[in-house]
C-alpha cells in the first residue's frame, strides 16, 4: 500500500515552509525558503506577497516533496498555518498585489491607533471583536491603505480587489488565482483582523462602518478545520483542509484541547495561550481574546492570548547588530561563561511592550551596568528577559483565569537552549515541558487538514501522537526568584514613558 | 604520485599573506601582492570564506583571517549550535525507533552528552544533558574514535576501566572492534556499559565531511537486538538516516 501524508504550509515572518507529516505525526521531510524583509522607513516593515507565493511554489513545496521521493497524489490533506494580521490586498483579476504586504510587525498606523483609542474607547472594540486597538490588527492597517493609495476604495467597492491575511491569499493562488481562486480565511484568522464579531464569527456591520471596509472585498470566514476545495496547478486534486494563524496552529499542535491547557510558542516573539474552552473569558490583565480553533460544525473553542513583542528577535538583535555571536545558538555558550546576570537586565521593548503592559511608549533599556559586566553578562540578561517576560504574561493567564497553571508547554526554535529552558522552570516556578516536534505550528495545520479530511478519527487520536521529548524542573531557590523578579521589575519601570510622541 | 595541488598552494599563500598584514586587504590587494588574476584570488578567498578560515568585513569588503583558524584543532563547531541544527531529527529518531536518543561530541577524553531527547512513552525520564559518557564502553564514543573526533592513543597505552564483562578493555580488543566501525559506518555498544542495556550510533559529519560527533539511541538490550544478540538491522538504519540528515544541515554535502 502507498503511504500517504499530511502536508502543512507555515508562511512565517521570516520564511515559508513546507512539511509533511506522517501517520504518527512524525516529520518527513522539510521544504523551507526565507524571504526579503523590506523595512521601507522606521517602523515599517512589509513582504512582498508575489516573492512568497513564487517560493512556496517553485522552491518551498518542491523541495519538501523530492526530499522524501513523494508524489502529490501521496498528499492527503493540505493545512495551512500563517503569520497573523499582515495585510494583503490584491487585484482579483491579475492577482497582482497592491503593494506590499504590511506586516503585523509593522507601526505606522500608531498615530491613528492613539486617535482611535481616544476618540471611541477600547470598550466600543472590546465589545465586538475582543480586542482593543494596537497596531497589531489588521483593519487599521487597510484603513491607512485607503487613505494613502489613490482610488483604492473605489476598487475595493466595485469588489474589484480583495483583501487577506496570508493564508487567503495562498488559499487564493493554490486554488486557481485569477481562474476562479476560492477567496476565504478561517475564524482564528478572522478573530485579529478587528472587523469579526468574537461571538457570532461573523464580519461585524458595526466595525466595517467603523473602518469604512467594503464587505465586497473581505474573504469568507470558514472553520478553521474542513475541506475548502482542492488545490489545482501545483498539487492538483489535492483538498485544502485546514488554516490557523500560527499560534492557533501551534496551540492545536500541541493537541491543548482542554480548558486550562496552555503553549508558549517562541521564535522571533513569543506567544502564550491558553485554551478556555467555549466560553469567551474577557481579561482584566491585559491579555487578548481570541478564536483557538473551530473545528468543522462545531462550537468554536476560544483562547487568552499574551503576545510578547520581542523574545529570539533580542538573540538577533545581539548577533547581528551587536556582533557579541556569530549564530543565535552560540548565545548559551557565552551566557554559560559566567554563573548569574551579574546584576544587569535587559528590557527589550523595542517598540513598546505587548502583554501584558500595552505601552507604546516603552523604550529598550539595559540597567545595572557596572565595569563588572562582560558579554557572558549581557547574554544572560538577553535569555533572562525571555524568561521573566513569560512570568509576567503566566501571572496575568492566572489572575484572569480561575485554574491556575500547573505546567507549560513550550515549542518554537528557542527550546533548543537548555539554558534558556531551565531559566523559564526557575522563574515560573513550573515544569516545563517540550514535545517530540518541536514544529508545533507546522502539526497543528496538519492535525487540522488532517482531521477534516478523516486522515485522523478525532482529537483523542491526535493527543495520543504528543509525547516528552524534554522536560525542565524549578531548582531555583524561591527568595532569589523574588528578589529576581524584584529587579526585572524595576527595569520594566524604567523602560516605561521614554518615548514621546 | 600527482604533484602539488595549485589552489592550495595559492590558498596557503593567500593565508601567509593576511597572517603577515597588520590590517584587512582588499581583493586587489591580495590578487597584486601574489602576482594573481581577481578573479582567481576571489574564488580561492570565497572558498576560504565558507570555511571560516577568512572573513571579510560588511562595510569595506576587506579580507582577513578567520575566527576558525584561531581555533584550528579544537572543536570548531559550537555544540549549542550542533544541537539547535540537530534537534528536529533527533526528534524524528526517538519517534522512529521508540527509544531515547543522545547526542555526543568529545571532551577531554570523554563523550560529552549535548542533547538528550526522551524514550518517547512519557514515564519519568531525566535530561542528560551536560553528563560524560567513557569513549571505549558506548557506541558514541566508539564513533568519535574511529572517525578521528578525540585521539585514540591515550587508549592505546594501557587496558580501560571495566564496566561489565563485555566491555573493551584491552587496546587490542579495542582497535579490532574501531576498525569493524570504520568499515560499517556505525557503531553499537551491547551490555558494555551496562548489562542488559545497548546502544548504536552514528558519524555526524561537518564541512567536508570531518566528524563533528555523534548521535545514537540507546535502550534495552531486548528492545535494539534481535535474538542473536545483534543491533535490529532496522534501528541502525533509522540511526544512520538520522545522522546523514544532520550532516547533511551541518553542510557535509556528499553524506
Amino acid at each position: 500500500m502507498v503511504e500517504r501524508y499530511v502536508m502543512s504550509i507555515d508562511q512565517g515572518t521570516m520564511s515559508t515552509r513546507c512539511i509533511l507529516f506522517d501517520h504518527q505525526g512524525r516529520l518527513v521531510s522539510v521544504g523551507q525558503r526565507e524571504h526579503e524583509q523590506y523595512f521601507a522607513r522606521p517602523g515599517w516593515a512589509e513582504h512582498d506577497p508575489a516573492e512568497i507565493w513564487s517560493h512556496l511554489r517553485r522552491v518551498v513545496v518542491p523541495r519538501a516533496l523530492d526530499g522524501a521521493g513523494i508524489r502529490p497524489e501521496q498528499i492527503t490533506a493540505i493545512g495551512i498555518a500563517n503569520q497573523r494580521e499582515t495585510t494583503v490586498v490584491w487585484d482579483r483579476r491579475t492577482g497582482v498585489p497592491v503593494g506590499h504586504a504590511i506586516t503585523w510587525q509593522d507601526t505606522r498606523t500608531s498615530g491613528y491607533v492613539e486617535e482611535l483609542r481616544r476618540t471611541t474607547g477600547d470598550d466600543f472594540f472590546l465589545e465586538r471583536c475582543g480586542l482593543s486597538p494596537t497596531t497589531y490588527f489588521s483593519a487599521p492597517r487597510l484603513r491607512w491603505l485607503f487613505d494613502h493609495v489613490e482610488g483604492l476604495r473605489e476598487r475595493a467597492e466595485r469588489g474589484d480587489v480583495l483583501f487577506g491575511t496570508m493564508e487567503s491569499w495562498l488559499i487564493w493562488n493554490l486554488t486557481g488565482g485569477p481562474g476562479g481562486g476560492l477567496h476565504l480565511t478561517d475564524a482564528t484568522n478572522a478573530s485579529r483582523t478587528m472587523l469579526m464579531n468574537i461571538r457570532s464569527l461573523t464580519w461585524d456591520d458595526e466595525l466595517l462602518a467603523y473602518f469604512d471596509v467594503p464587505r465586497a472585498m473581505l474573504p469568507e470566514i470558514r472553520s478553521s478545520a474542513e475541506c475548502y476545495g482542492m488545490a489545482s496547478a501545483l498539487l492538483p486534486n489535492v483538498p485544502i483542509c485546514a488554516a490557523l494563524g500560527d499560534q492557533q496552529a501551534a496551540l492545536f499542535g500541541q493537541t491543548c484541547f482542554a480548558t486550562g491547557e496552555a503553549k508558549c510558542t517562541y521564535g522571533t516573539g513569543s506567544f502564550l495561550l491558553v485554551n478556555t474552552g467555549t466560553e469567551l473569558v474577557r481579561s482584566r490583565h491585559g491579555l487578548l481574546t481570541t478564536v483557538g480553533y473551530k473545528v468543522g460544525d462545531e462550537p468554536p473553542v476560544y483562547a487568552l492570548e499574551g503576545p510578547i513583542a520581542v523574545t529570539g528577535s533580542l538573540v538577533q538583535w545581539f548577533r547581528d547588530r551587536l556582533g557579541m555571536i556569530h549564530s543565535a545558538p552560540e548565545i548559551e555558550t557565552l551566557a554559560r561563561g559566567v554563573e548569574d546576570n551579574g546584576g544587569c537586565y535587559i528590557v527589550p521593548a523595542f517598540s513598546g511592550l505587548f502583554a501584558p503592559h500595552w505601552r507604546s511608549d516603552a523604550r529598550g533599556v539595559i540597567v545595572g551596568l557596572t565595569s563588572y559586566i562582560t558579554r557572558g553578562h549581557l547574554a544572560r540578561a538577553v535569555l533572562e528577559a525571555t524568561g521573566w517576560q513569560t512570568r509576567e504574561v503566566v501571572d496575568a493567564m492566572n489572575a484572569d483565569s480561575p485554574r491556575p497553571l500547573r505546567q507549560l508547554k513550550v515549542d518554537g526554535g528557542m527550546t533548543s537552549n537548555n539554558l534558556l529552558m531551565q531559566f523559564l522552570a526557575d522563574v515560573l516556578d513550573m515544569p516545563v515541558v517540550r514535545p517530540m516536534v518541536s514544529e508545533t505550528v507546522s502539526l497543528g495545520a496538519a492535525y487540522a487538514a488532517g482531521l477534516a479530511s478523516g486522515y485522523w478519527p478525532d482529537l483523542e487520536g491526535l493527543r495520543r501522537n504528543w509525547h516528552r521529548a524534554a522536560q525542565w524542573m524549578p531548582t531555583m531557590d524561591p527568595a532569589r526568584r523574588e528578589t529576581e523578579y524584584e529587579n526585572w521589575r524595576r527595569a520594566v519601570e524604567r523602560s516605561l514613558g521614554w518615548a514621546r510622541s | 604520485m600527482a604533484g602539488p595541488v595549485q589552489s592550495i598552494e595559492r590558498a596557503a599563500a593567500i593565508l601567509r599573506l593576511l597572517a603577515r598584514g597588520s590590517g584587512r586587504l582588499s581583493l586587489g590587494e591580495v590578487a597584486t601582492s601574489l602576482g594573481l588574476a581577481k578573479g582567481t584570488a576571489h574564488g580561492i578567498l570565497r572558498t576560504l570564506q565558507s570555511v571560516d578560515f577568512v572573513e571579510q568585513d560588511r562595510a569595506t569588503g576587506k579580507y582577513q583571517l578567520g575566527a576558525a583558524l584561531l581555533h584550528l584543532g579544537t572543536s570548531y563547531l559550537d555544540i549549542n549550535e550542533l544541537r539547535s541544527r540537530s534537534i528536529n531529527w533527533a526528534d524524528a529518531l526517538a519517534a522512529r525507533s521508540g527509544e531515547a536518543v543522545r547526542l555526543g561530541v568529545p571532551l577531554e577524553g570523554k563523550v560529552l552528552i549535548v542533547h538528550h531527547v526522551f524514550r518517547p512513552d512519557d514515564t519519568f525520564q531525566t535530561l542528560d544533558v551536560g553528563s560524560l559518557l567513557p569513549l571505549h564502553a558506548s557506541a558514541l564514543g566508539k564513533v568519535l574514535l574511529a572517525y578521528g573526533a578525540t585521539p585514540l592513543e591515550p587508549l592505546m597505552e594501557t587496558e580501560q576501566e571495566s564496566y561489565t564483562r563485555h566491555t573493551l578493555v584491552s587496546p587490542q580488543q579495542l582497535n579490532r572492534a574501531l576498525g569493524e566501525v570504520r568499515e560499517a559506518g556505525w557503531a553499537a555498544a551491547i551490555q558494555e556499559m551496562m548489562m542488559g542495556e545497548a546502544d548504536i550510533a552514528a558519524p555526524i559529519r561537518g564541512q567536508g565531511g570531518l566528524v563533528v560527533g555523534a548521535v545514537g539511541i540507546s535502550g534495552a538490550m531486548d528492545r535494539l537486538c534481535d535474538s542473536k544478540g545483534r543491533p535490529q538491522a532496522s534501528l541502525v538504519g533509522l540511526t544512520r538516516d538520522a545522522a546523514r540528515a544532520i550532516s547533511r544541515d551541518l553542510g557535509a554535502a556528499r553524506w
